[in-house]
């Protein structure tokens, strides 16, 4: 079995002389750095706060933050390791502002073990979303991922959606690395879990019926 | 090796961390343990289809609606001083 490959590689050098550019006052140069960042910021502030309006805030006050703390950054990290962590910040604040009835922290404890043991092990189809037409395939995937804890949910998406390394999300989190890892692990299993319902081979049906997610969103 | 380790490893056998000598022990109880076997085949599926799945992709008109409302409070700050930004 062949394993997952990160996504992003980044040109670390022309990223240093954009933000040393920008530092020196080029809002051009900044520019570029939006242009590069913007869809991904957008993807992880809607991931978290779940919310449209809240992911347009999130990217603009994300960057403007990044903007003006420039001088802070160091280039000891990679800019959008930097970037991710005040984006995920700006995130958080918003799903606890919306929902104050609950305590959202990506330090949150998870009550056991047992949450992520895999129950349904039926294998899938060969192309399981092929099954779906697209919009359908969507609603199943946001729904799913939507029923994770935000703990979870932002894991996953930094290190399985955009490709961040290990080290960077732990950094971008400030998690330690074996936090990153047991929260990853439990988080793609449950969502695997999660997705067998909708995606499992079914030999005499034709495998279009949808079943109900049921899940309790965190 | 049990299923419970193997699942323990899973993430670093799915990332390519982990060393030959596990990554054989585990490659040779997927050989004969169905349920791991499936376990480790859906949860690569399931990154995949997570990864490919294009979700909340930024609309070109929102994306230029931001980028300008960023870049004109950009040159605000610079304008108003150093303080500012």
């Amino acid at each position: 079995m062949t394993t997952i490959q990160p996504k992003i590689d980044t040109p670390v050098t022309d990223e240093l002389a954009l933000v040393q550019a920008a530092k020196g006052g080029d809002v051009g140069a900044f520019e570029d750095l939006v242009r590069r960042y913007d869809r991904n910021v957008f993807r992880i502030a809607q991931h978290i706060t779940q919310n449209r309006e809240d992911a347009e805030d999130v990217v603009q006050d994300a960057f403007l933050k990044a903007y003006s703390n420039l001088h802070q950054f160091q280039g000891q990290s990679k800019f959008y390791t930097w970037l991710v962590r005040i984006a995920v910040n700006e995130a958080l604040m918003r799903l606890r502002r919306r929902r104050p009835e609950r305590m959202v922290s990506l330090d949150e404890e998870v009550k056991t073990e047992e949450d992520s043991l895999p129950r349904e092990v039926a294998d899938w189809s060969p192309n399981p979303e092929q099954q779906y037409n697209q919009a359908e395939l969507r609603e199943i995937l946001t729904r799913t991922i939507q029923g994770l804890p935000a703990s979870f949910r932002t894991v996953f998406v930094l290190r399985d959606v955009e490709g961040l390394s290990t080290e960077e999300t732990a950094e971008a989190l400030d998690l330690s690395i074996p936090a990153v890892k047991s929260r990853l692990l439990r988080a793609r299993l449950q969502l695997r879990e999660r997705l067998s319902r909708f995606f499992q081979r079914r030999e005499a049906t034709n495998g279009k019926q949808k079943p109900e997610t049921g899940d309790t969103d965190q | 090796m049990k299923c419970a380790e193997f699942l323990n490893e899973l993430t670093n056998y799915l990332d390519g961390a982990i060393d030959e000598r596990t990554k054989a022990e585990l490659e040779d109880h997927l050989a004969w343990c169905r349920n791991c076997y499936v376990v480790c085949d859906t949860t690569k599926k399931t990154i995949e289809i997570y990864r490919d799945s294009q979700l909340y992709e930024l609309p070109e008109d929102l994306r230029t609606r931001l980028r300008t409302a960023i870049v004109s409070k950009c040159h605000a700050r610079k304008k108003a001083g150093p303080e500012h930004v």
